[in-house]
């Protein structure tokens, strides 16, 4: 789970970690307020979505008077912010962030996160910041400094003084980073995270470090020790039918095709879309219906690939372990009737109760294309829609 | 011969009257694994499926000499179920239950590495492992499944599954099917098994199930490379998800351009590994490498 910056930012102050003064505002007038209580003469208005490259896009500015702030929050709020990751349609602006502006000396990346490889918490800094990590670690790998963590031993200082040296700090600002990789090691554990990012960290014109940035991803699986994160959600920044798959315990994520499929498992909705893709297709939808699914779960998420209006057919595959396929086939063919789709339907059914499964979608009188196997779904699929 | 487990394997349950413990003891005990008993604290010396209940994974070793457990007790409760299940002496873990915190996991692993060396984790998030005929401890469904020659190793359910009737189709067979799981932080990962295979004599080809995500199968081909010499299969999905998307199992998520399903092909085929672009292929490739 992602949460916004402002977010994220509360978090660090609650870890010791500083962050400029700033408070969120989701109307113009309260913007104005934010910045009146902060004082100054100018101020950073910053979109709060989750998705980076922000500022590139244009939902990062600078505003020097109070009718700049109000005119910038009016800009943004209600908008939709179309960044490099995003998607075309962008994630919807409902809030922005009022923050103190800082002059900076230099910028820095750091964060924390799971190092799948050494199966360890790892630290990453570099002396780059401010800039996509991916591209420095591609072309400047040197400037990538990296220590991991054993658990059974914890963050040691002499880590957090090697990563210093290495990105040229003084004395002073060596003990705020060790100040600040401690809490972001604390903050990490305590709250479940699985990243935690900040670029760029900066030293600002006086020296001090400062995080301007705050990424931060919550471990999904944690949610049920964390009851506050309830607060942190934002539904509004999902697509709207990941939120709904959601909350039937489905595994759909959107994306650009037309072939929706319907598939349980992780592993082969993957291999369903990959399959699709070989015979030409394009796969409108990841949908994972989960092991132990049952015929209400397949009629929801059928309804809800029915709603995307790209859809041009549906592919069902199924291999039945601890999953009957004659419940498959009982819920397809509910699913069918009641949301009445006229779209043609390919069904590929395997495993456990194949037969039953077969015979029922064959007497139901509704006009389902039955597969032999993935690669003969696949093509059916993609024929169906050829015509 | 096979891996891990075999017709003599003592088996125990943790999470034994639950609903999923008692679903698949049942289906155990049917497929003919040799299921001696199960762990709920609280209910020891009750029967359940006609078999003992013990309160703590202790106890049910040293009464029974089980030496596996397959474990089915909530997330929440997971990683310490297979913290007690290394302290009590069971030597093959297969953790079945998915979505266990990801922090967790990394104090299991790393107890489990300094403290008992000698454990195989098998899971979590997975659908478990059986040796066909003989012993099925996990939730795969046993009938697609026939004692043979293939060695399976996979990181998806029903993926393997395909695999799996395949090579049943075909005549091949399996001497064991290890499904490692879909997690970021799994326990046996695709070098511990496919070490297992190659030493194994009754494996003789090995099928390896990928997806995109990690480094697991950079490793292993760089493993099957210097010390695998019999033939493997491969076949990684997710060539067509997009970056940054997390695609049902939290292992399965490119960041940045590494983890794709493009570079471990790459890796896999330099060395000598031969790739099923399609699922359907899996057990075609692999009769062919016998040819």
């Amino acid at each position: 789970m992602n949460i916004h910056e402002y977010q994220a930012k509360k978090l660090f102050t609650d870890y010791g970690i500083p962050v400029p003064a700033g408070y969120p505002a989701f109307h113009a007038k309260e913007a104005v307020q934010q910045a009146e209580i902060l004082g100054g003469s100018a101020w950073m208005v910053k979109a709060q979505v989750h998705a980076g490259g922000r500022g590139k896009a244009g939902g990062v500015k600078k505003a020097y008077s109070l009718e700049e702030v109000s005119s910038l929050a009016q800009k943004l709020i209600g908008t939709r912010l179309i960044t490099h990751q995003t998607g075309t349609q962008g994630q919807p602006v409902n809030g922005v962030l009022i923050e103190q502006t800082t002059a900076i000396k230099s910028e820095m990346y750091l964060s924390l996160l799971i190092d799948r490889s050494c199966q360890q918490i790892a630290v990453i800094a570099s002396s780059a910041g401010g800039m996509d990590i991916e591209e420095v670690a591609t072309k400047t790998p040197a400037k990538i400094i990296t220590r991991t963590i054993d658990p059974t031993v914890g963050l040691s200082e002499y880590q957090c003084r090697e990563i210093a040296f290495a990105l040229g700090l003084d004395n002073n600002q060596r003990k705020q980073l060790t100040t600040v990789l401690f809490g972001l090691y604390r903050l990490f554990l305590e709250q479940d995270l699985s990243l935690v990012e900040i670029n760029p960290l900066i030293i600002a014109a006086d020296g001090n470090l400062l995080a301007l940035d705050a990424k931060i991803n919550l471990d999904d699986n944690a949610l049920y020790r964390h009851p506050n994160w309830s607060s942190l959600y934002d539904p509004s920044q999902e697509d709207e039918k990941e939120h709904r798959a959601r909350q039937f315990d489905l595994n759909y994520i959107a994306l650009d095709g037309y072939i929706a499929c319907m598939v349980n498992g992780a592993g082969l909705a993957m291999a369903t879309m990959d399959v699709i893709k070989l015979y030409g297709g394009q796969p409108a939808n990841f949908l994972d219906v989960g092991g132990g699914t049952t015929a209400e779960k397949v009629t929801e998420a059928f309804k809800i690939i029915v709603s995307d209006q790209k859809v041009k057919a549906i592919l069902v595959n199924i291999f039945g372990g601890i999953v009957r396929c004659d419940l498959i086939a009982q819920g397809v063919i509910h699913a069918i009737k009641e949301t009445g789709t006229p779209l043609p339907v390919v069904v590929r059914l395997e495993g456990t109760n194949v037969d039953a499964g077969k015979q029922l979608l064959m007497d139901s009188g509704l006009t389902v294309i039955p597969a032999d196997n993935l690669d003969d779904a696949a093509k059916k699929a993609v024929q169906a829609v050829r015509g | 011969m096979s891996v891990l487990v075999d017709a003599s394997t003592k088996v125990i349950c943790q999470g034994f009257t639950g609903k999923q413990g008692t679903f698949h003891s049942e289906q155990a005990l049917a497929y003919g694994t040799k299921l001696v008993g199960g762990v709920t604290p609280g209910r020891g010396g009750q029967q359940h499926l006609g078999l003992p209940i013990f309160d703590t994974v202790r106890q049910a070793v040293e009464t029974t000499g089980a030496s596996a457990t397959m474990i089915y007790v909530p997330a929440p409760f997971a990683a310490d179920a297979i913290l007690e299940a290394a302290d009590g002496g069971i030597t093959v873990i297969a953790c079945i239950t998915e979505g266990i915190p990801i922090l967790d996991m990394l104090k299991v692993k790393t107890a489990l590495r300094d403290h008992y060396p000698q454990v195989r984790l098998i899971g979590p998030n997975c659908p478990g492992i059986i040796t066909p005929g003989a012993c099925k401890i996990g939730i795969m469904p046993g009938f697609i499944h026939q004692a043979g020659k293939v060695g399976i190793v996979s990181r998806s359910g029903t993926l393997t599954y395909e695999a799996v009737k395949q090579t049943t189709d075909n005549g091949l067979g399996q001497s064991t099917c290890i499904g490692i799981g879909g997690d970021p932080i799994p326990g046996m990962n695709f070098v511990d098994c496919l070490e297992l295979f190659q030493q194994d004599p009754a494996t003789a080809g090995i099928v390896m199930v990928g997806e995109i995500g990690g480094a697991a199968e950079e490793a292993a081909a760089a493993y099957i490379k210097a010390k695998v010499t019999k033939p493997v299969v491969a076949y990684i999905a997710g060539a067509t998800a997009p970056p940054g998307k997390r695609m049902g199992h939290a292992g399965a998520i490119i960041a940045g351009g590494k983890g794709t399903a493009a570079a471990k092909l790459a890796a896999l085929e330099a060395a000598g590994v031969t790739i099923a672009h399609s699922p359907t292929e899996i057990g075609k490739r692999m009769l062919e490498c016998f040819l």
